[in-house]
């Protein structure tokens, strides 16, 4: 789906993985924000197999109490941008500190001969939300996105 | 799901005792096929359901239910408020108001068949679809509360729509109590540019040629003749209606873990409907239902004009449009008493039998028009509503096949382009921007909407009156 395997459990990555109307998207990372920029990765990937410049920069945040509701926020604010904005995003960076995330986005203006983007993400459910550290160490975050 | 989990109440009706925390039973409609061709998750989420505070009667599956977030899609319960009734953002699902209208075109299909290439490339150009697209209108906020608050009238008076189409829309076109003020900026920020646009996904638009009557009758009611063409829409709300999903959702599931409200699970997130939340939610999903019939309004008179531009003699007059995610007041009589209920139907389209007050006139002796969709390669179907949906239902059916299978497997089964180019030579003109998208919305990727259909009449949902056969697709 990618362009590229996904990521063995043990590393850093991400992955989509099925679900019977939309899908889900795990991250992976050596931190909980790392895990986070990841997921996003694999929110890109639900809408397009191709390269995602990076030509400008978004910034968002938001605060939430539970990290798992977070990690919905966080994905629905990129949601919210790739809509509005009528980009694509192809590189994250996550930060968070009490429950506050400020994230930033790369990316460039959908190119729909380029991109052939599949589907329009709608939102992050909570469905298949977790956000844990996994036994090999890493921190995983995931959930099913409505498309 | 394995069928020895549920109690057979006949051939296409199985039923699940309440149990533990379960309130009323879970009923799952469809043939044993069906049912061992769904997730086990439908079973549970439907328990879950039947758990929820406040609930009538039953908590129901139908036959294209799938594995949903929180409600099944294909859910359908009714909750009162005098009893502790809950409203929940995940029992309508994010696309609120999504739906179905079919337009019957004054055309045979020879007609279209000549000019096929032509109105495909003509309608692919006209209809924005897919991600990235936007539509020629930008609303101010004025007019975003206009919209928010008039619905397919609102369009109609804009001149983006017809009078004589509102009659043929639930609620006539026009959803009340809703509540713009409810809306929050970033939802309104999605939806400005967004009006008279398809989206993607499974959302498209069809023509499409009556292959087969079922009930004579019923269908010179409808005004559907064998070999005449057609024109089907399916979209919903958009990025307003995405965004008010996402939004109402977290809050309930904070708002429910923060004052101890028990459910079973977090997705299932609802609220008290006499409750602030609640009833900010109810306001703001009924400015959606609005936006939504707006929505498909505009596309209808977008697809107009094209055929006049290539058929001056065509008059597409609207035979119906259904919104199959939605929460609504109605009264149903239960236990032999009427009493006013607040009816999720999430991936479920309302199926009122004849007789019933709020289906137009012309249509009313008959039963309510059911808009079926199917996928790209095996057609569409147009059923109406028995005497007996009330009762097995509240007056609900289903809303099209239902997946066999997720994108991803599609994805990984099936190439777009080669989908597009066997379509093209069963006569299916098939456009879109995305050869992925069309790879995950193959023919193969849903279930046998024929075999849906079927279990839906054989359970007393929704009688069959006519199948569709796709003509031309517009995926987005």
């Amino acid at each position: 789906m990618s362009g590229k395997p996904p990521a063995p459990a043990a590393e850093v990555g991400w992955e989509l993985f099925p679900h019977d109307a939309d899908t889900g998207v795990l991250g992976r990372g050596r931190t909980i924000e790392e895990a986070f920029e990841q997921a996003a990765l694999a929110l890109t990937a639900v809408v397009t197999s191709a390269r995602v410049e990076a030509v400008s920069r978004v910034l968002v945040e938001c605060e939430r109490k539970s990290v798992e509701l977070l990690l919905v926020d966080w994905l629905d604010a990129v949601i919210y941008e790739m809509s509005v904005r009528k980009m694509l995003f192809g590189r994250y960076s996550v930060m968070i500190e009490d429950g506050h995330l400020a994230g930033t986005l790369w990316g460039e203006p959908v190119d729909v001969e380029r991109h052939a983007p599949a589907c329009e993400p709608k939102g992050a459910t909570l469905t298949a939300l977790a956000v844990r550290q996994e036994p090999t160490g890493l921190w995983s975050a995931r959930c099913v996105i409505d498309v | 799901m394995n069928p020895s989990a549920f109690t057979r109440i006949d051939p296409v009706t199985w039923r699940i005792e309440p149990r533990g925390t379960m309130r009323v039973p879970a009923i799952v409609f469809g043939d044993e096929e069906l049912i061992r061709g769904m997730d086990d998750k439908v079973g549970e989420q439907a328990v879950n359901v039947a758990s929820l505070s406040g609930i009538v009667r039953a908590a129901y599956a139908m036959p294209d239910a799938h594995w949903g977030y929180g409600f099944p899609i294909g859910g359908v319960a009714a909750f009162d408020p005098d009893e502790g009734g809950v409203v929940s953002a995940g029992g309508v699902g994010f696309d609120i108001s999504c739906g179905v209208r079919t337009m019957i075109a004054g055309l045979r299909d020879r007609d279209v068949k000549a000019v096929q290439h032509e109105l495909a490339d003509a309608l692919y150009r006209a209809i924005p679809a897919g991600v990235g697209s936007t539509g020629t209108l930008t609303l101010d906020e004025a007019e975003m509360d206009a919209m928010l608050d008039g619905g397919a009238e609102w369009a109609v008076e804009r001149g983006l729509g017809e009078r004589r189409d509102l009659t043929f829309i639930e609620e006539n076109g026009h959803m009340r109590g809703a509540r713009p003020d409810f809306v929050s900026k970033r939802a309104r920020d999605r939806q400005r540019r967004e009006m008279g646009t398809l989206g993607s996904g499974n959302h498209y638009l069809e023509v499409q040629s009556v292959a087969e009557i079922f009930d004579e009758g019923i269908a010179r009611t409808f005004g559907l003749e064998l070999d005449a063409a057609v024109v089907t829409i399916h979209c919903g709300s958009r990025g307003l209606g995405h965004q008010i999903g996402s939004e109402y959702l977290k809050d309930m599931a904070s708002a429910a873990e923060e004052s101890g409200i028990a459910i079973p699970d977090r997705e299932l997130a609802c609220a008290p409907i006499r409750s602030d939340i609640g009833q900010r939610y109810l306001g703001a999903m009924r400015a959606a239902i609005n936006c939504a019939l707006a929505n498909r309004e505009i596309l209808g008179h977008l697809t107009r004009k094209v055929f006049r531009e290539l058929f001056p003699q065509a008059d597409l007059s609207l035979l119906f449009d259904v919104s199959h995610n939605t929460c609504k007041v109605e009264t149903h009589v239960v236990d032999g008493k009427p009493r006013e209920l607040y009816v999720h139907r999430k991936g479920a389209t309302r199926a009122l039998g004849p007789g019933h007050p709020d289906i137009p006139e012309v249509y009313r002796s008959v039963g309510q028009p059911v808009l079926i969709g199917g996928s790209m390669g095996t057609g569409s179907y147009v059923l109406a509503g028995m005497p007996t949906s009330e009762e097995k239902a509240f007056g609900s059916a289903c809303h099209g096949a239902g997946r066999a299978m997720s994108r991803h497997a599609a994805a990984r089964l099936w190439k777009g382009r080669k989908v597009v180019d066997d379509l093209a030579a069963r006569g299916i003109l098939v456009r879109s921007p995305s050869s992925r998208g069309v790879a995950e919305e193959a023919p193969g990727a849903y279930k046998d909407v024929g075999a849906v259909v079927l279990a839906a009449e054989e359970a007393g949902l929704a009688r069959r009156v006519a199948r569709l056969h796709p003509l031309i697709c517009i995926k987005g």
